[in-house]
């Protein structure tokens, strides 16, 4: 077990290295020269060479990336070109924001999915099923900014349960737990939550109907064990597969919400990236998806390490 | 996505001999069968030849705008589906943004299917060092969830249509990759492809004749599946206005336009995500029975 999780460690560590490269090399795709943003067009020669040499732009490619690399270790990701704000600072307090929500979409999502596809799995072919399947289909094909769009019209102008945008009254986007807080949170989770919801019940509705008709299920039944008690051992064989697929779909909502964060005026990662890249803040722009990615390899890298601590039998291979 | 992947390398890897043409024709016959494929086809038909007419068939100019005409509702006199918020028709509009919705849709995902067919069968083929690190490095790519890499790579690149086009084809690329290697590698091992080697058939002749088809089908399966993801994650970047530029008609785009609109109009605001939405549930749909059809010969 121990061998393993240190070999699952070792395994993350190019993964991350690559994920680093990727989001520096990211500026060298923008077309021209990243000083554009920051020096006016007539500028001098001698103000372009100073900027140059401070934000290292007159060194070659590996050396940046190397300095560049050095300083994100250390927690430096640089200053952003159209605030002047450190760059670490602007992107964790949106990465909190963002994790929020998308932690609360996928509680949300992955436990409704998960009843919702063990229903459907059990009670196989009746109008629950139906329900669920219709349900699962409609999570995996709907364009979630749009349902924001759709949520706020319903539950925001026609009934004015929630608030449309924001994280907080008064356009705060410090992040507080109490009520007027949370009812800023209701609309934006929920719309997020749709999509995990409509996989995991897919993925848990097949699982659990495929479990069903295996033999050890008739053995254990036939043994005289309840229903609760047989449903124990179900739950614990689908767990594994389970929790993969919850893991991957909680990474994807740190992407998903991006949009989300766009119809709700919601402070996260999503409002970073538009600044951005509208402003053209490359240090912005590199920071905020080296810290969003490295969030998605930190958890897949628990998922592996989770997985075995379920199902031993994973560990031993 | 993993379940359907897995689904369909199963499918693959007991399909041994390449699909004849009766295999498709068998896939065509089940097709027909299936009233969930029918309707999504039909649904499909129509939004695609909506857009496809839509110079001939759309009622106004998509494009002119009225001051004096803004945000009708929907049923006005003239304007069937009501107005934008600059006086444009919205049924014309609906019609023609179909054009460049769906282009963006799909024609990510059928680049994807040619250079990713390609590229996991040569990787499959050839096998050893050369898979590894090919595989290896696109490895890379799936430590970025999707939406973040596309807009990643289109934010980087600058806003665009081109540009979204390429961020999207370079997020399905490797996800087609995948599938493309894991079969070709089980299928390399038959016998039968060692005894075409041995009769003297060159790699070329061998990966056309008897890899291909069989390779073909479960990237076939895998592709139609990404129709809806490319549709919803395409109109999202021009949602986020990365993708078409105004005043061009896009279903994301207006999206976009129109959403200060809920407050005066909520309905024409909601229009162009409603066609989104039905497209890619009858993608979605059409996806799963064509996946279920080619599974028969399990």
């Amino acid at each position: 077990m121990f061998a393993y999780i240190i070999k699952r460690l070792i395994y993350a560590i190019p993964i991350a290295l690559s994920v680093t490269v990727v989001s520096f090399v990211l500026v060298y795709l923008a077309p021209g020269d990243p000083l554009n943003a920051i020096a006016p067009a007539d500028a001098p020669e001698e103000v372009i060479v100073a900027l140059k040499s401070a934000y290292g732009l007159d060194k070659p490619v590996p050396v940046q990336y190397g300095l560049w690399l050095l300083r994100a270790v250390q927690g430096d990701l640089g200053t952003s070109i159209a605030s002047g704000r450190a760059v670490t600072a602007e992107v964790l307090s949106a990465v909190s924001n963002t994790l929020l929500l998308a932690g609360m979409a996928a509680l949300g999502g992955v436990l409704i999915g998960c009843i919702l596809g063990a229903l459907a799995g059990y009670r196989h072919g009746t109008w629950i099923d139906r329900v669920a399947t219709v349900i699962s289909v409609i999570g995996v094909s709907i364009p979630h900014y749009w349902l924001g769009l759709v949520l706020t019209i319903v539950f925001s102008i026609w009934l004015p349960w929630f608030p449309a945008m924001g994280a907080g009254p008064g356009g705060s986007s410090e992040w507080l737990w109490d009520v007027e807080h949370l009812r800023h949170l209701v609309l934006p989770a929920l719309t997020l939550s749709v999509i995990p919801m409509g996989i995991i019940t897919r993925t848990v509705r097949a699982l659990v109907a495929d479990m069903l008709e295996q033999e050890f299920v008739t053995a254990l039944r036939a043994r005289g064990l309840s229903g609760v008690a047989v449903f124990r051992h179900i739950a614990k064989n689908t767990a594994p597969t389970v929790l993969a697929v919850a893991g991957l779909q909680i990474g994807y909502l740190m992407g998903g919400s991006i949009l989300v964060e766009t119809v709700f005026a919601w402070p996260g990662t999503g409002f970073l990236l538009n600044t951005a890249i509208f402003q053209r803040d490359i240090p912005l722009l590199q920071g905020t998806i080296l810290v969003l990615c490295m969030f998605f390899v930190v958890l897949n890298l628990l998922v592996d390490i989770l997985q075995p601590l379920i199902d031993p039998r994973m560990g031993r291979g | 996505m993993s379940a359907s992947l897995e689904l369909s390398l199963r499918a693959a890897a007991v399909a041994a001999p390449a699909p004849s043409r009766s295999y498709w024709l068998v896939v065509w016959r089940q097709l027909r069968h299936d009233p969930m494929a029918l309707a999504a086809g039909l649904v499909l038909l129509i939004i695609i030849g909506a857009a496809v007419f839509a110079p001939w068939l759309a009622p106004a100019d998509p494009y002119k705008a009225s001051m004096i005409k803004r945000l009708l509702p929907i049923g006005s006199p003239c304007f069937l589906l009501g107005t934008d918020e600059l006086g444009r028709d919205m049924l014309s509009r609906l019609m023609h943004g179909g054009r460049l919705s769906l282009l963006m849709g799909v024609v990510p995902v059928l680049a994807a299917f040619g250079i990713g067919t390609a590229i996991g069968l040569f990787a499959g083929y050839v096998g050893g060092k050369v898979n590894m690190v090919i595989m290896r490095v696109l490895d890379v790519f799936y430590a970025f969830p999707s939406v973040l890499l596309a807009v990643a790579i289109s934010g980087a690149l600058g806003p665009g249509m081109s540009n979204s086009l390429l961020a999207l084809t370079l997020v399905f690329v490797p996800q087609v990759v995948r599938v493309a290697e894991s079969v070709t590698t089980q299928v390399r091992q038959l016998d039968y492809i060692e005894a075409a080697r041995m009769s003297g058939a060159g790699a070329f002749s061998i990966i056309r004749v008897h890899v291909l088809g069989n390779v073909l089908g479960p990237v076939f399966v895998y592709a139609t599946g990404l129709l809806s993801v490319s549709m919803i994650l395409a109109s999202g970047l021009s949602f986020l206005g990365l993708g078409v530029k105004p005043p061009e008609p896009e279903w994301g785009l207006m999206l976009n336009t129109l959403r200060s609109a809920i407050y005066v109009n909520p309905w024409i605001a909601a229009l162009p995500g409603a066609l989104i939405f039905v497209t890619s549930i009858a993608f979605n749909l059409l996806a799963d029975s064509v996946r279920s059809a080619m599974d028969i010969r399990r």
